[in-house]
């Protein structure tokens, strides 16, 4: 038994209650209420007073690398990473050495999940196979064995002709398309986005298009074969134009974006540093506000960490060798809070919107709600404690953050799941 | 000065300092036996990435006028065949005992991040797009020498800006001396918001009209099949420096190419030949700037180490 005592529960914008007690038996929530009886002898006692009590995240967009990359992370150090940063349901991306590109492959990510994670792994499976552009892979046997999505993600895939059958063939299973957009005629050879930095540093540029042509492009095979498309990890002004018209026009589409691409802008890469380096890359401040707008008016759904762990020595090496992307599991709440909530650009509320109830939304399930008889996935955050990243504090296997050297406002402390307890007082138990 | 990895972040009195002494050795340079003990016993070592002549021959000899122990690694005969990193070969040469890399690479950024692996000094001799600033050192010094001084005059850069390390690192060191920089080149070599560092003029007349200085960069012709330009003759009818163009220029505008030169695609034979052209100049004065660069990143507050 857990007993959480003086806790300010936020649900949604909408619902914020006054100071109360929460006790958890086994993985449910039995009773929220004031002054709940504490019996230390039987109970886990937790005073969440000053803080705040909210539903655990969901990440519909991340890298766990095994199988094949396991030097950089695995199902078990993600899910840890995963853990730390309030995460307790994660979708990974099937870029695996094998790939994720059939139902053996959704059931091997979905039996280490089982044996290893403290929490939920949902494994998405690849639009084609080998990740290679040419042929469907068997979405519907990768349905049936567990997958919750289909992307090629890391790659866009450019033949519009089989984007187009991909989507037709996702209606038949109910699954959304995760769309990794980039345009690979316009980015190539690119490092940086297209602008002010490439120009002083001499980095090759990508343009923004690159991404909001493939935007564009997949929202009109959208509409057409009225399809769930979903835009993964959305970083320009264009792109969030464009998915505000497709909404308006009734097109089934959802969109996210990442917490790097709501707070740091091209200026990251002066001194060629290579934590910044991510794809697509990062933008301009006219982006970053864009992007919050999307984000305030529901254009942009939720937001995703697009978790991208790898070794020291993919980024310490020349700017056009080193490995794009940054980790992102342990800061994303953080710089959420950080860089909208402190700013007053959000209440606390629309995290818990933009963290669990619409990514679960776009992927099928149900929100995770603190209220007596629901399941116990709640998290405790001290919005008043700042932070300083290091990569010594880091619990994925990579430390290749973006964040490195950063002081941010507001730290997960507490993680719950299915009544257990993975982290308490920033101390990792799992 | 430990390093010198671009003018970007050089400051005007660093530049200054650089040219003043570069004068001095250039005295030596005219002398018969060419040769100063300034660095010896120290051990400069030259990794070149991408071919070179005149750039690594120039700091060569400049080492060697100085009296350096010089040593140049050839990236096709090294270790990087066998698929060496650039950072284990950065260790190794620490371990070699190196005092000075002179580093060109085709990456933007490379010597920094050799810089911030090593105890060695590192002069940058070409990074990508990124700077070139021995190259834009000696074409300071050689404004300097011709026309008196690097204050407030009128400049024009022509040609390839996007893909110019020469461009770059001029325009971040002649900005520092109240200069007007106009640049000029086909709309598929300009960058974006290179305007908030120089005028993009309309026209090649209007880039070269009432100039002091024009500099003329060079193409690289393999960007003809990247589409970026369309072929040698256009290029040369409407963006390289011939006859016609010499209408707009006056007798005493200084013209300057950084070479190897594309004769009858940048710029004309004829052109080449006129006393404003100041090409060959360039060359020679490329050794005086080295070796005070040299002379700069091997002392500590100019005291011998």
């Amino acid at each position: 038994m857990i007993l959480i005592k003086n806790a300010q529960i936020v649900n949604s914008i909408h619902d914020k209650s006054e100071k109360t007690d929460i006790l958890i038996v086994d993985d449910k929530i039995e009773k929220i209420g004031k002054n709940i009886e504490e019996n230390p002898e039987k109970m886990i006692i937790i005073d969440a007073s000053g803080k705040y009590v909210m539903p655990s995240f969901t990440d519909i967009h991340c890298h766990l690398r095994e199988p094949g990359f396991e030097y950089k992370e695995d199902i078990k150090s993600g899910s840890r990473s995963a853990a730390a940063g309030g995460f307790t349901t994660i979708c990974c991306m099937p870029n695996t050495n094998p790939p994720v590109d059939n139902r053996a492959m959704v059931a091997y990510i979905k039996y280490r999940a089982r044996e290893v994670s403290p929490i939920e792994v949902l494994p998405v499976g690849a639009i084609t196979k080998g990740l290679l552009g040419e042929e469907l892979a068997e979405i519907g046997f990768m349905k049936d064995e567990g997958a919750i999505a289909i992307s090629d993600d890391g790659k866009c895939v450019m033949n519009a002709n089989l984007m187009r059958n991909a989507l037709l063939y996702s209606k038949d299973f109910s699954i959304p398309v995760i769309s990794h957009c980039e345009d690979t005629n316009l980015s190539e050879g690119g490092q940086i986005n297209l602008g002010y930095v490439s120009t002083i540093t001499g980095l090759r540029g990508i343009p923004r298009e690159a991404e909001s042509t493939i935007v564009a492009r997949d929202i009109l095979l959208a509409k057409e074969t009225k399809a769930h498309i979903h835009i993964t990890h959305v970083s320009t002004k264009e792109s969030v134009e464009l998915i505000k018209m497709a909404k308006e026009w009734g097109v089934n589409v959802t969109a996210d974006t990442c917490p790097h691409y709501i707070s740091l802008t091209e200026e990251e890469v002066l001194g060629f540093n290579t934590n910044a380096k991510v794809n697509p890359p990062l933008r301009t401040r006219e982006d970053v506000e864009a992007l919050i707008e999307g984000l305030k008016e529901g254009v942009i759904d939720c937001i995703s960490t697009d978790h991208a762990p790898h070794h020291k020595d993919e980024k310490n090496v020349e700017f056009n060798l080193a490995a794009s992307g940054t980790i992102g599991f342990e800061t994303a709440f953080s710089v959420l809070l950080t860089y909208l909530v402190e700013k007053n650009r959000f209440d606390i509320g629309k995290i818990v919107e933009l963290l669990n109830h619409n990514p679960r939304k776009i992927i099928g399930l149900s929100p995770n709600v603190i209220e007596e008889g629901k399941k116990a996935n709640l998290v405790i955050v001290d919005l008043k404690k700042r932070w300083e990243v290091k990569e010594e504090n880091i619990v994925s296997k990579s430390k290749n953050s973006a964040f490195l050297g950063k002081i941010l406002t507001s730290y997960v402390e507490t993680v719950i799941h299915n009544g257990k307890i993975l982290k308490k007082d920033g101390v990792l138990n799992c | 000065m430990k390093h010198l990895l671009g003018l970007k972040e050089l400051s005007k009195e660093d530049i200054i300092k650089i040219l003043n002494l570069a004068k001095d050795m250039k005295t030596i340079l005219k002398s018969e036996t060419k040769k100063t003990p300034h660095l010896q016993g120290y051990s400069v070592v030259t990794l070149f990435y991408e071919n070179s002549t005149r750039t690594r021959t120039s700091f060569e000899l400049a080492a060697k006028f100085m009296s350096a122990n010089t040593t140049s690694i050839s990236v096709q005969t090294s270790s990087v065949q066998k698929g060496e990193s650039l950072l284990d070969t950065v260790k190794t040469l620490e371990a070699l005992k190196t005092d000075v890399l002179i580093v060109r690479h085709s990456v933007s950024g490379v010597p920094h991040f050799i810089a911030k692996n090593c105890s060695f000094s590192v002069i940058n001799a070409g990074d990508g797009m990124n700077e070139h600033p021995t190259q834009a050192l000696l074409d300071m010094f050689t404004i300097r020498e011709r026309l008196g001084t690097i204050e407030k005059l009128k400049i024009a850069i022509i040609g390839d800006i996007l893909h110019s390390r020469v461009a770059r690192s001029n325009i971040w060191g002649l900005s520092k001396f109240d200069n007007q920089i106009t640049v000029f080149g086909p709309q598929t070599l300009i960058p974006p918001y290179i305007e908030n560092f120089a005028k993009v003029a309309s026209s090649l007349e209007e880039a070269v009209s009432g100039k002091d200085v024009v500099i003329d960069l060079r193409i690289q012709l393999e960007r003809q099949k990247r589409g970026f330009i369309t072929s040698k003759q256009e290029y040369y009818k409407f963006y390289g420096l011939n006859e016609d163009i010499m209408r707009y220029i006056s007798g005493s505008t200084m013209i300057m190419h950084p070479g190897p030169v594309n004769r009858g695609v940048e710029i004309s034979s004829e052109v080449m030949q006129l006393p404003n052209s100041t090409i060959e100049e360039q060359v020679t004065n490329g050794i005086a700037v080295r070796m005070a660069v040299l002379y700069l990143c091997t002392r500590k507050e100019g005291i011998y180490r």
